[in-house]
């Protein structure tokens, strides 16, 4: 069986699996369970300066699929809304009771120096193994100036992490908010400041529907809403774009990551190492179904990457980096074209229907006498847009075959068509 | 209830309490969150075949999408837009060998969509609105009149097309209540609460149709006076005679037609006053013998022998009917035909032949068996009074129609059961009903020209 033990940003974890900060890691009972069902590690909802803040009542919406499913959930939840103390008392107890566990000390404050360095010192006293920087809130704290108000200013970004940087001696991650227009900046900000490592995204600002009685958006409290933080599996591909977009580029690829966002399963959390993360966290997957979620991530991965032949999770750490690139450097001369497999085919006309309607009326379709309906793709038509497979509804029944057309690589900045194309 | 009855508590009676749960809903309505996980399996087809296969061709997949998007009132306007009785078709048509069949997921190996009980969801949603306004709209009053002979689907999917596109409708109804085989037919736990009235309110809510009762064609009312004094005239008289045996003993007290005694069951307000035989024979292979048979089984009979001269290939019974009739107890004994009834005054026992197929014909074998009886029911097939026949070309028995579902007679059209359109099923007389009324409308366009 593959081990899953490795090490995120110098600190050792059993398994990549950390619950993120949130309502699921807010208090010691919540935490013993997590390790009970097998968390590598927590980081602590994060901690404030006392007077702790006070929350609302209604505090969640969500964005669901036709049958119920969750695809994502929204949030207008403040940090801890308990003493620091009593906080910092239940980490010391954890700490002791569960050695081989991470407990990372999440923690916001305004932009004061003195406010940071001294809230860092007392949770680091408090025996976590790291400190987070909580940059990253887009609903309630940053209307006081604190969570995605400071992570949207990137001098911002690399003087927090220096401040915490200076007065404590464990690992310090950048949490970093999505809500900005490239995350590049953000992420050179706070290895500038000298940060160990940086946790992204945080939530996507979010309004997940509007309540037409009320109206008003939800969640809705006393008949008013706001807008909140969007997470869960729905938010997963921006997550993985902007833990690529780090790896990828040659001032951050060595930033170590923790990668949060829509990691609901094994596979996911495959992916997002592929694309460079150290570690990872969750939180909706667990808020949604428990925390036993963590045996099948923990079996599912290891399983896959028996049969991969990966010992390791360094084994497969941003083996999907190189290829992630940019669009400029695709081959043009790439061919691809559907191929719908008959037997498969139950009839349905999905892929007629979208390729006729919404693309290249590739797709044609003919009934016979007898009523069975055919369709056929029209090589000639058909520019490899993968539409019809996406949609089919049969597992297998299409599939792109790319042509052999003993073409080479070809990039759209070599391209003979390209007007802009450097002179020889 | 469920599908299997509450059955005989030993001393070959039911308690009233057991039989009104043996006639409660065959299928309970689906809740909203069934219905929306139903909605959610349907894959939307493009051009679906399950609309090819309805005969009235609901779009399907649009008012499953509906319902999908919570959008329930128009759900249930995409279904009666088709087919105006799309309530009893949710709860009486053979799915399973129309729109159901057709469902592409049968293809890779699923249960198809539940497309009647998703129908039913859409309708009863909105016939259950308080104060509901009729869904459709009548076109300005274009002065004609005509007259539909029969309240049944037929006639009524034809006066409600009709009032639609702004003729004034008059319905002449032999018995004394609308509905047709909405009321009088169809197993009683298929059209609980009631329904076809309330479906037949629902449709007379477009206004312009007056229904008169206790009127029958050749008897109070006739064609003639009919063709004097409105501008065309449809027929939807159904099937209103009954194929006999032909054997001796047929006359006994205790030997009853299936359809009456389905008539007078769906008509009991109390079935558990209802008397049927301890040992009851149901002679045919249709739906109506099962309906008759498995409510004969409901009601507490011990025994209900179902018998058919052919093989279970050939029963015009779904193949989900015969089950629900092997679910519910019904003895069905095939290859074998009625050759006497026997008894003194009262039906007693009944003797058939054993029979084979030789050479794909059906011929009789010589051997004989009894079997008791002290009621049954004959469900061979139904037919159209000779009577009523009189001055029609005819196709086969039935009445003969064009394309326009114009008989022989010059502006009398006819539809449903008492023509050759298809099966002899609700939907479809709904269909011709409404393809009728648009026919009758060109017809009179016609004469202005």
């Amino acid at each position: 069986m593959a081990d899953l033990k490795c090490n995120i940003a110098g600190i050792e974890s059993i398994n990549p699996f950390w619950l993120a900060s949130a309502p699921p890691t807010d208090k010691y009972i919540n935490v013993v369970r997590a390790f009970e069902a097998g968390w590598g590690g927590v980081v602590w909802k994060t901690l404030g300066e006392d007077p702790a803040v006070i929350n609302v009542s209604s505090r969640y919406g969500v964005h669901k699929d036709g049958n119920q499913g969750i695809l994502g959930i929204n949030n207008i939840e403040l940090i801890t809304d308990r003493p620091l103390e009593t906080n910092l008392a239940e980490i010391r107890r954890v700490r002791e009771e569960w050695p081989d566990r991470v407990v990372i000390g999440s923690m916001m404050a305004v932009i004061e120096e003195r406010v940071w360095k001294d809230l860092a010192v007392k949770i680091a006293d408090a025996g976590v193994q790291g400190i987070e920087l909580n940059l990253g809130c887009p609903h309630g704290m940053c209307e006081r100036g604190m969570g995605s108000a400071i992570g949207q200013v990137p001098e911002m970004v690399e003087k927090v992490t220096r401040w915490v940087k200076e007065v404590v001696d464990i690992p310090v991650f950048t949490k970093l908010t999505p809500n900005i227009t490239n995350i590049l900046w953000s992420a050179e900000a706070a290895q500038a400041g000298g940060a160990d490592a940086v946790s992204l995204i945080n939530t996507v600002n979010s309004i997940v529907s509007v309540d037409l009685d009320v109206m008003a958006p939800n969640p809705v409290v006393g008949g008013k809403g706001t807008h909140g933080g969007y997470c869960g599996s729905a938010v997963k591909p921006i997550a993985l774009n902007m833990v690529a977009e780090i790896a990828r580029n040659p001032d951050t690829r060595n930033l170590k990551m923790s990668a949060i966002g829509g990691i609901e399963t094994w596979r996911d959390a495959a992916e997002f190492i592929a694309l460079g993360a150290e570690g990872l966290q969750v939180c909706t997957a667990a808020m949604l179904y428990g925390f036993r979620i963590v045996d099948d991530m923990i079996a599912g991965l290891s399983n896959w990457m028996d049969e991969k032949g990966y010992a390791s999770i360094d084994e497969f750490r941003g083996m999907a980096v190189v290829n992630t690139v940019d669009w400029n450097a695709l081959d043009m001369n790439f061919d691809t074209k559907a191929f719908i497999n008959q037997d498969a085919c139950i009839e349905c006309g999905r892929c007629h229907i979208a390729c006729e309607d919404t693309s290249h009326q590739a797709i044609e379709f003919s009934v016979a006498e007898d009523g069975k309906r055919t369709f056929t793709v029209i090589d000639e038509e058909c520019v490899g847009c993968n539409l019809c497979e996406l949609i089919c509804p049969v597992p297998d029944c299409i599939e792109m075959r790319p042509v052999e057309n003993g073409k080479p690589y070809l990039t759209w900045p070599d391209h003979p068509l390209n007007p802009m194309k450097a002179a020889e | 209830m469920s599908l299997r009855p509450c059955n005989s508590t030993g001393d070959g009676t039911l308690s009233k309490e057991v039989i009104d749960a043996n006639f409660e809903d065959l299928h309970a309505p689906l809740t909203a969150l069934q219905a929306n996980a139903e909605a959610d399996r349907c894959l939307y087809c493009y051009d679906a075949p399950c609309i090819t296969a309805c005969p009235t061709s609901i779009d399907i997949p649009t008012f499953i999408h509906q319902i999908r998007t919570d959008n329930l009132e128009g759900s249930a306007k995409t279904i009666l837009s088709q087919n105006i009785m799309g309530g009893t078709c949710a709860r009486a048509c053979p799915t399973e060998v129309l729109c159901e069949q057709a469902c592409v997921l049968n293809a890779e190996g699923k249960k198809p969509v539940e497309i009647g009980a998703l129908q039913r969801r859409a309708v009863d949603s909105l016939m259950a609105k308080a104060n509901l306004a009729h869904p459709f709209e009548r076109a300005a009053d274009t002065g004609r009149r005509i007259a539909v002979v029969g309240a049944g689907p037929a006639g009524l999917s034809c006066a409600h097309r009709a009032a639609m596109l702004g003729h004034r409708v008059t319905v002449y109804e032999a018995k004394a209540k609308p509905g047709g085989l909405n009321e009088y037919g169809l197993a009683a736990y298929k059209m609980v609460d009631d329904f076809a009235r309330k479906e037949v309110e629902f449709l007379l809510g477009i206004g312009g149709i007056e229904i008169q009762y206790h009127q029958r064609l050749g008897d109070t009312i006739s064609l003639a006076q009919l063709r004097d004094t409105f501008d065309a005239t449809y027929l939807g008289i159904g099937l209103d005679a009954t194929n006999a045996l032909g054997i001796d003993g047929e006359d006994k007290a205790g030997v009853l037609d299936a359809v009456d005694f389905i008539e007078s069951l769906r008509q009991a307000e109390d079935k558990s006053e209802f008397t049927v035989g301890d040992d009851v024979i149901v002679i045919g292979a249709g739906n109506t013998a099962i309906d008759a048979a498995v409510q004969a089984k409901r009601l507490g009979a011990e025994n209900v022998t179902l018998v058919y001269r052919r093989g279970e290939e050939h029963m015009s019974a779904t193949e989900w009917e015969v089950d629900l009739a092997r679910t519910n107890g019904v003895n069905v004994r095939l290859f074998a035909s009625p050759t006497a009834i026997s008894g003194d005054g009262h039906v007693s026992g009944m003797t058939f032949e054993r029979t084979v197929i030789k050479d794909g014909k059906l011929v009789r074998t010589g051997k004989t068996f009894e079997l008791l009886a002290d009621m049954v029911l004959k469900a061979i097939g139904q037919k159209i009074a000779p009577a009523m026949l009189e001055g029609f070309a005819l196709d086969g028995r039935k009445i003969k129609v064009n394309d326009t579902f114009e008989t022989s007679i010059e502006g009398v059209f006819a539809g449903g059961d008492c023509i050759n359109s298809g099966e002899d099923l609700t939907v479809q007389a709904v269909e011709d009903g409404k393809q009728a009324a648009h026919a009758i409308g060109a017809y009179l366009a016609g004469q202005e020209a």
